[in-house]
């Protein structure tokens, strides 16, 4: 029950019942409060930065061994404490930077003239309780400041999530194409059932090949599948290798950060790039927080990802995100994290992959700081497919926001790591995936997909909606991949030998590189070209502005470019559909009336002529008719003048007016604004305006011809009260407007008189 | 950066990946894995990237290029919490040291000792 709903306590009962406020109920409505907020609470760690149980950052290192870090001796080590002192800080640094001041610290990061590489020098030797008291420092703004020095590579990249509810091969394939095609350069996949994902893992592969070379995939699953699918050159990259800031959730979690530290060579040893995983809110979600606070036990986390010789860590709350959020300051935790990350030298795969919020302006405002600042991944899973279809969980952005992200580029001018394509496109390259797909599990024996299952998917919003597959269709191709142990080379083969040679050489070209190795490097991803971009190929060299990072000209015509963007020329081709020639014919200079029902309609100079449609979508000739057959009820005549000399609705009006044998006219323009007005008046004045001229519908027009009549005869109008609305009315309408208003000019002739009009109806 | 052809683990070198062999039927899973002499050259441009820890990382890949995929998976399982002792562990790292594997064996080492510490050993 919600505040405003209880009722006020009486004594007497005679009091009348508790109405409570509309503006509380309104607000109680909004989809923000679906959303839990969670008292700070330290002891269950229920809490941003600087618990009271934090410790005090410190270190005190005796012959070249730490035996002292941050609140703990040596003897009071947890098995992630020994590892961090044993292998993540530089101890020829250490004693300098821990005795820094924290704001001088936070300056540095801050500072752009402070290069990036004294900052990475000198967080080698922080400790995690140094680290988070210094972030805990940084406001917002600052923080992304730093994000934008600190991060490895200099540009930017996206991942997505591409996953389906029944882990159907082909919509995985098309999926995946569809990905690349909008620039994601890491597909994260996962299946709900477990042994499906060889075949998923497969499609994956060959989807992401299909628009361009070089995208990364993996199959998020059991670390022992995971590690086997990569073996087999199935997948290229692994990042669900979890860390956690405590030790009783890092057992929970079956692992040790010894464990940790020989997969994640395991994945070396096999030219596998990896990341490993944590995020702010695991700790609490299990229990175990010891009751530090959210940045402490990231700091921990990152701490020891650099000290078991992980490349990048994907965190920013991941799927304890909603945990971190509840808090105060959660969210700006949360975008420390991603800092942190960047200061230790390692790849950032931002988080901003669980829908943190019900609300959209809550989603968008914790994503948007990091959108602008930038990182090596923006995303560390978009929800490239639609929500239903994320078996990762919804993330913050999906398919059906793809549109705004890619506004939100051109609005900011920000490289977001996304392009706009064509829907002719996506299709043809969805067809091409599933097609390919298709042809290699015949080929190799794995299942055989229908005609009408390939079409279906080609067109698909999603898994809804295909038809129902057969469940033990994927589950019989994961089988045989497994047992017949097929590899990346029979994919090749037999995309090769279905007619698909620049799939194959693309998926080849995947395998090439994991034995070249250099995509083992910080922060690396390949570009469409297959060229390297990595911490050491790309690296990050921001140091104020007009440096780092810049669009090329054609990457920001790219941006630019979004499906909706219309010119004038545009506009007028659509308005040539609704042209009626030989309507409204123009006969010569125009006489004044002396007909007392005379009402001249004033007409603006480009209305019948370049523009035909008014932003209500009527047609200037209907808009004509109502406003005729409006007048003729209260009998008068309407007369039709084009006002050549002015795009002003004011003084078409007042000019139609000056001609009217009854001294009313009412102006029209193009796009549909009008009022009616009276020769006496001053132009800026007028009798009754609609001057929203998108929401003035058919009834509104007639009622306009009605009031203009009883003007003329001298009669009490009955006022029509304008439109309102909750739309965003200029943002929809002001491009068009703009346009019609270049078109109204350009028809403009100030040295012509009015000129009579004939409407051959 | 030096200019070595990487070969893979084969032996054969990385230009020989071409569609061509894949359709001769030429080219095996060996062919596709990474040797580790290219490990330690990608350990060394981690080292110079600034990252050491990456480097030895990469190092401790290049050893473990050797073992096979069962064997890799093992000796991960036992580094799980509770699964070894820790002389079970010491036991393992001197096998390790024997085959020519001394990072490896280091990490495994150095588990059996914080295990017993820590209360991870079985």
């Amino acid at each position: 029950m919600s505040v405003s709903e209880q009722r006020s306590p009486s004594d007497d009962g005679a009091a009348p019942p508790f109405r409570g406020s509309g503006r509380f109920r309104m607000m109680d409505a909004q989809r923000v409060n679906l959303d839990g907020f969670s008292t700070e609470n330290p002891d269950l760690g229920l809490v941003a930065f600087d618990s009271p149980h934090d410790p005090e950052p410190g270190i005190l290192i005796r012959d070249g061994v730490v035996v002292e870090m941050d609140g703990r001796t040596v003897a009071e080590f947890d098995s992630i404490d020994h590892f961090i002192a044993r292998h993540g800080l530089d101890l020829t640094v250490a004693p300098e930077v821990m005795a820094m001041d924290d704001r001088e610290l936070a300056r540095l990061l801050v500072d752009a003239s402070v290069p990036r590489g004294e900052v990475v020098r000198l967080a080698a030797g922080m400790t995690p309780a140094k680290i988070a008291r210094v972030l805990a420092g940084l406001r917002p703004v600052e923080i992304q400041m730093a994000i934008m020095k600190m991060r490895v590579r200099r540009t930017p990249a996206n991942q997505a999530h591409v996953t389906n509810r029944m882990d159907d091969p082909l919509l995985i394939a098309a999926d995946a194409a569809t990905a690349v095609a909008f620039g994601f350069r890491e597909l994260e996949t996962t299946v709900p059932v477990l042994h499906d994902a060889p075949a998923v893992a497969m499609a994956l592969l060959i989807g992401s090949q299909v628009p361009a070379a070089g995208a990364l995939t993996q199959c998020a699953v059991e670390e022992a599948l995971e590690l086997k699918l990569g073996m087999r050159g199935l997948v290229s990259y692994a990042e669900t290798v979890s860390l956690y800031g405590t030790e009783r959730v890092f057992v929970d979690g079956d692992d040790t950060p010894w464990s940790k530290a020989f997969l994640v060579s395991g994945y070396a040893s096999r030219g596998i790039k990896m990341r490993v995983s944590s995020g702010a809110g695991s700790e609490v979600l299990m229990g175990y927080a010891e009751g530090r606070s959210m940045g402490y036990l990231e700091a921990r986390c990152v701490a020891l990802a650099r000290a078991i010789g992980a490349q990048g860590v994907q965190n920013g709350g991941i799927d304890g995100a909603s945990v971190a959020a509840s808090v105060p300051g959660g969210v700006r935790e949360l975008l420390s994290e991603n800092l942190m990350v960047m200061m230790r030298n390692l790849e950032s795969c931002s988080g901003n992959d669980t829908l943190m919020s019900e609300s959209d302006m809550r989603r968008t405002a914790r994503t948007l700081p990091l959108f602008l600042a930038g990182s090596d991944f923006v995303f560390s899973g978009f929800g490239s497919i639609p929500r239903y279809d994320n078996m990762f969980g919804p993330s913050n952005f999906n398919a059906d926001d793809l549109d705004d992200y890619l506004v939100l580029q051109r609005d900011w001018g920000v490289d977001g790591g996304l392009r706009s394509v064509d829907e002719q496109t996506v299709l043809a390259l969805r067809r091409k995936a599933a097609e390919a797909t298709r042809a290699v599990f015949r080929h190799l024996g794995l299942a055989d997909f229908g005609d009408e299952h390939l079409e279906s998917v080609v067109t698909a919003e999603g898994s809804k909606d295909l038809a129902e597959p057969d469940p033990l269709a994927v589950l019989h191709a994961s089988r045989v991949i497994q047992e017949t142990g097929l590899t990346g080379l029979d994919v090749v083969r037999a995309l090769d030998e279905c007619g698909f040679p620049d799939e194959a050489e693309r998926v080849l070209g995947m395998l090439r590189a994991r034995v070249g190795g250099d995509y083992l490097q910080t922060a690396a991803i390949f570009d469409e070209r297959m060229n390297v971009l990595s911490g050491l190929t790309d690296p990050n060299d921001y140091s104020g502005p007009g440096t780092g990072y810049a669009m090329s000209a054609e990457r920001r015509r790219e941006i630019d470019a979004v499906r909706q963007q219309r010119s004038v020329v545009d506009l007028v081709g659509e308005q040539d559909r609704h042209a009626l020639p030989y309507t409204l014919v123009e006969a010569g200079p125009a006489a004044a009336g002396d007909d007392p029902r005379d009402v001249v309609i004033g007409l603006s100079p480009a209305l019948g002529v370049g523009l035909h449609q008014t932003l209500s979508g009527l047609t200037v000739y209907d808009v004509l008719k109502e406003l005729a057959a409006g007048l003729e009820e209260e009998g008068c005549r309407a007369r039709l003048v084009r006002i050549c000399s002015t795009i002003d609705v004011g003084f078409i009006g007042l000019a139609a007016a000056r001609l009217a044998g009854s001294g009313i006219g009412i102006g029209l323009q193009a796009k549909g604004t009008a009022l009616i007005h009276r020769r006496d008046l001053a132009p800026l004045m007028n009798l009754e305006l609609f001057s929203v001229a998108p929401l003035v519908t058919r009834d509104m027009y007639r009622a306009m011809g009605i009031n203009a009549g009883r003007h003329a005869k001298g009669g009490t109008p009955d006022p029509v009260r304008n439109a309102y609305s909750e739309e965003a009315i200029t943002a929809r309408y002001h491009t068009r407007v703009v346009s019609m208003v270049a078109v109204e000019r350009a028809h403009c002739r100030p040295d012509l008189p009015p000129q009579e009009v004939r409407w051959n109806q | 950066m030096e200019s070595v052809t990487p070969q893979a683990m084969s032996g054969r070198p990385i230009e020989e990946l071409t569609l061509a062999r894949v359709r001769a039927n030429e080219l095996t899973i060996d062919d596709i894995r990474i040797d580790p002499d290219t490990l330690l050259r990608q350990a060394e441009q981690a080292e110079r990237f600034g990252n050491g820890q990456l480097a030895e990382s990469l190092r401790r890949g290049a050893e473990m290029a050797m073992l096979g995929d069962e064997e890799l998976m093992e000796i991960y399982e036992a580094l799980r919490p509770g699964r070894s002792t820790a002389a079970r562990l010491r036991e393992m790292a001197e096998g390790l040291a024997v085959r020519g594997m001394p990072r490896c064996a280091e990490l495994v080492r150095e588990a059996a000792d914080v295990y017993s510490r820590c209360g991870l050993a079985r």
